[in-house]
This record gives C-alpha cells, structure tokens and sequence, in this order.
C-alpha cells in the first residue's frame, strides 16, 4: 500500500461518499471500502484498469475527468480524491473547478516538481528531470502540466480556493507544510496532498 | 411455428392494458429457464432477448436446432453462469416463438391476427414479463440483463418496477431510438410490405409467406449490425466460389453470397408481421419523452446497481447513447458503472464471442451477487 493511500484514507472521514477521479487499478477505492466503510465511485480513462475495478466488484465508469466529471451534480460526493494527475490535464484550472463543484472537499495529490532532485538534474545535466515519480522524456510524457508544492499554494489564491490542510510525503513520512515552512517542504517533499475546498460557501 | 410442445408457456389471465389503449387477456407468454432457483430465490436473472432473439438463451434451441442466440455468455460456468444464477427469458408478446403474437388466431373472429394485432412497446412487452416473477415466487430478481432491444427492456423494466432488481445491465442500447435507427427499421418493413405475398399482412389465410421481403429486410439489417472494419477484413473485395467476376447479377462476391444466406435462413425462423410488430416497438420507445425530456426521472426510485456497457464499433447503438444513460443516472447519484469495449464487430458484438466484454460481464455479476 501506497503511503499516499493511507494519508488520504485518515483525511476521509466514515461512511462518506467518495469519487476517486483516475482511480487506476482501483487499490485506493478498495483500501477506503474497507477502512472507511465509503460509498465510492471512480473514473478511469483506461479500459483495461476498468477491468481490473470491475473484476474488484467496484464502480467505475470509463471516461476523461477532463469530460465526464460535468455529469455529476453539485455537491453530489463528500469528497473527491485526484492522485497525482492535475499535471495530466489540459486544462488543470477548469479540473480543479470542477474537483470543487462535485465535491465538498477535494484531496489533490501532486508529484512535486520542486524537489531538489528536479532542481538539480535540469540544473547540471541540462535536460528536463527524469525521475522515478517521473519516468517518462519531455516528448512522451503525459504530465504537461508539471508544477511545484508552491505553484499549488499559489493558484490556491488565483483559482480563490481554500486549503485546508497541506501535507508534505518525504520517504513514506508525513509532514505538515504551513507558510514557514513552504520552502524546504518544496525543496524535500516528494508529493503534496491537498485537501481542498471552494471558498464562500453559502 | 409455435405449436411446439418444446416450447413453455405461461397463461396470462391478468388483462394487461397496452399503450395503444387495447386490452388483452388470457394470453400466452412463451418463456424458457436455465439452472435452478434456490431457496431464497435471490439468484434469478430476467434476460431480455433482442428484435429477432427468443427465449431459447442457450443451449440448443429446439425449434431452430441452432445453437441459442447468448450462448457465448450464458450456461455453465459462462458469463452468466447457470451453475449459479436462474436464468429466465422470455419470448417478446408481438413475437413468434409461443408468445402471444400477429401469428396467432384472434378469438373473437378466429381469424389470424395479422396487422390487426394492436401495436404493442417495449412498456407492454415488460408489463407482460413481469407475470414470470409471480409465477416463480421471485420478488426480487438479481439482475435484469440484456443487450440492443434487451437493453432498452431492462432500462423499461427498472423504470417499471424499481424494486424488483438488485442490480441491470443494459448493454449496447439507447434510451431514446434514434432517426436513424427509426430510418432503417422502416427500410426493413418497406420490404415486407414491398413483397406482393405479405398481402396487408394476411398472408397465412393465403397460404403464402413475404419471404422475399422478410430476407431483404434481414440482409438490410445485418449491415448495420456490423461494422465497416469488420466487414471488409472478413470479406474484403473476395470472390464467391469463382475465379472473376461474371457480368452478371449473381452473387460475385462473398459478401452478398453471405447477406443472401443470412437473408435465407431468417425466413424459416421468424415471422414477417411480428418483425413489423418488433420494429415497432423499438421505435416508439423513448424513455426520456415518457419522462418529460428528464431521463434521470426514469430511475429516481430505484436503488439498483447499473453496469452499462456500450462497443466501439457499435454504429447502430454508440457509445455516446449508451453514455446518456449513465450521465442521466450520476444526475441522480445512483450506482452506476460504465465500460465501452474494444471491438470491431459492430452492434453484434454483445452476441459474439467478445472476451472483454465475457469477462466484464461475468465480474460484474459475480462481484454484485456476494454483495450485501
């Protein structure tokens, strides 16, 4: 088990309704079944790990969080979980809009493009990092939208939303990140988790 | 045809008020089981057949002696496993194969039906089938399955009944038929009505049968059951047991060789006036207009678990119809999951021997019958 996947089940509270936005193979929605007794749905844009949540009795529909996230009313999930796929998208604003409309809360992973591994690699080799979150070259990789622990604390204010709670994952150990701290959590963390929520909620 | 004593049928007393605004009562309902009831009577599927499909499933049917229409994905051990589940099918009412139809005798006049057979829907032919659940003692079926005009039951049945299924897959269906579809079911009444022997459809008292045009209509249809793709890796440009081309109107090539027979044998097997009745009913279903234009309002009471699952090359029935009906029960908040499997065997592909979709069909049901 992911360590992401347990910090995110703690975050959930019991007997929610969840959807898991590019819920991959299905481990995390099981994982929160399980433990957090939720009622959860997932979208998938992978026919083959459809699958395999299908062979796992959970419910998922085939689709691009990009389009098919509209279908869903407002408020219609306690939460709304998006692991490490915001830099995914073309357009990670409209996304993150969304996340916020069909959820009450939103936790958003990022693999975070701030650590000093990245800094490093593009500052001595010269080329765009490869790591081990990051596998893929600048010409085939689907993360388009690389951004930083910071980027995201920053378009928190652009996109005017709040956030709740920041954890920082460095070696399976978990960490606050608050504004004294920002700079070194960007530098060391591996993956930001966000629980998130749309401001002015009346 | 259905004076088959293979064939069972259960007596339905209860009139049963058509959309039309006819009444009928005290008719038959011809249907067909696999694989026991157990004692709970928690493990019964109702299997909706498709416009030329019967309740002969799987297995042989003892009509055709062919092979059953489902038989890749039903009996034991297969997608719907007959060691396991219940299976009920039934034949349509406005069909052929027992159920009360244009084929059968009007006992007022005792006169063949025909065309004056009061035009039944997919409301009617559900509302027909949901006697088999009393007669069984079942209250509660496990799920409601079926594909194309089977799909369009199950979506009509959950409406209908909303507590009476645990969980349904409308597979390669719509909620809505679509002018298209309306377009070449209409192709395929012009044939029969096209062919001098259908004669206003009283063609039984003649002792003639509108073959011609049943099989033009047949050979129309199975085109679009197919897809272009598929089509031309199976036949291509290939020539029907001849060296070139002959000049001529015979069939040159395999592909009309193939229409041609698939054309032929569909005569012997259905009825012309009941694929008039059929095409009908699928016509004229349009679950959104029963709605008011809000198809979500069709499950609004339901707490069933839906699996909807569509094919690529399904042109007939796109993925993006199907899809309405997944977004219109997310709208609601109900349990739905949603797959468009890979495939270039068009419409048919629910038919086929498919193994993505076998094997997402068989999870599904599995997984959602151990759950509480």
């Amino acid at each position: 088990m992911k360590s992401e996947y347990k910090i995110i089940t703690n975050i959930i509270e019991k007997n929610t309704r969840v959807l898991d936005v590019g819920c991959d193979d299905g481990t995390l929605m099981e994982f929160l079944k399980k433990n957090k007794n939720v009622d959860i749905r997932g979208i998938e844009i992978s026919k083959e790990k459809v699958q395999t949540c299908i062979s796992k009795g959970l419910t998922v529909i085939e689709g691009n969080a990009e389009i098919d996230l509209k279908q869903f009313p407002n408020n219609s999930f306690d939460y709304v979980v998006l692991g490490q796929t915001l830099q995914a998208f073309i357009n990670p604003e409209i996304v993150i809009k969304e996340l916020l409309r069909v959820g009450k809360k939103a936790i958003v992973t990022i693999p975070n493009f701030g650590h000093w591994k990245v800094r490093l690699n593009l500052l001595i080799k010269g080329t765009m990092p490869i790591t081990k979150s990051l596998p893929n070259d600048w010409y085939n990789t689907p993360n388009i939208h690389m951004c930083t622990i910071k980027d995201f604390v920053k378009f928190s204010k652009i996109i005017d939303f709040k956030i709740f709670k920041s954890l920082a994952l460095v070696n399976k150990n978990v960490s606050n990140i608050n504004n004294s701290n920002l700079f070194f959590k960007n530098l060391f963390a591996e993956l930001g988790i966000f629980l998130i929520e749309k401001k002015n909620e009346n | 045809m259905n004076t088959n004593k293979q064939i069972k049928t259960l007596q339905i007393k209860k009139p049963l008020k058509l959309d039309c605004g006819k009444t009928i009562n005290d008719f038959p309902l011809a249907y067909e089981t696999y694989g026991s009831l157990n004692q709970n009577k928690d493990n019964a599927i109702l299997i909706f057949h498709a416009l030329t499909g019967d309740q002969f499933v799987t297995g042989k049917n003892p009509v055709t002696n062919k092979d059953g229409w489902w038989s890749y994905a039903v009996g034991p051990n297969k997608s719907i496993d007959t060691n396991k589940f219940f299976v009920i099918c039934a034949n349509v009412i406005g069909g052929c194969m027992g159920s009360f139809g244009p084929s059968h005798q009007n006992p007022e006049t005792k006169k063949i039906y025909g065309t004056d057979f009061p035009v039944i829907t997919i409301n009617d032919m559900v509302n027909a089938q949901v006697n088999l659940l009393e007669h069984f003692g079942i209250k509660k079926l496990f799920s409601v399955i079926g594909g194309s005009m089977g799909g369009m039951q199950v979506l009509q049945f959950v409406s209908n009944f909303p507590e009476k299924t645990k969980t349904a897959v409308p597979i390669a269906c719509t909620s809505s038929h679509s002018a298209q579809n309306i377009a070449f079911n209409e192709l395929g009444r012009q044939a029969i009505a096209a062919d001098y022997n259908w004669s206003d459809g009283k063609y039984t008292s003649k002792n003639t049968v509108p073959d011609k045009g049943l099989a033009v209509a047949r050979m129309a249809a199975h085109i679009t059951y197919l897809s272009k793709k598929g089509l031309q890796e199976k036949f291509g440009r290939k020539l029907q047991e001849r060296d070139d081309l002959k000049f001529g109107f015979d069939a040159d090539f395999q592909i009309e060789s193939y229409l041609r027979y698939q054309g032929s044998v569909f005569v012997d097997r259905f009825d012309a006036n009941s694929y008039l009745y059929i095409t009908r009913a699928m016509d004229y279903f349009d679950l959104v207009k029963q709605f008011k234009g809000n198809l979500s309002n069709a499950f609004i009471n339901t707490k069933a678990k839906f699996f909807v699952i569509s094919f690529t090359s399904d042109w007939l029935y796109p993925t993006q119809e199907n899809k309405e009906i997944v977004i219109a029960l997310n709208a609601i908040g109900a349990n739905v999951g949603f797959v468009e499997i890979e495939s270039d065997k068009g419409h048919d592909s629910f038919l086929l021997d498919v193994p993505d979709f076998l094997k997402a069909l068989k999870n599904f049901l599995e997984k959602s019958y151990v759950e509480k």
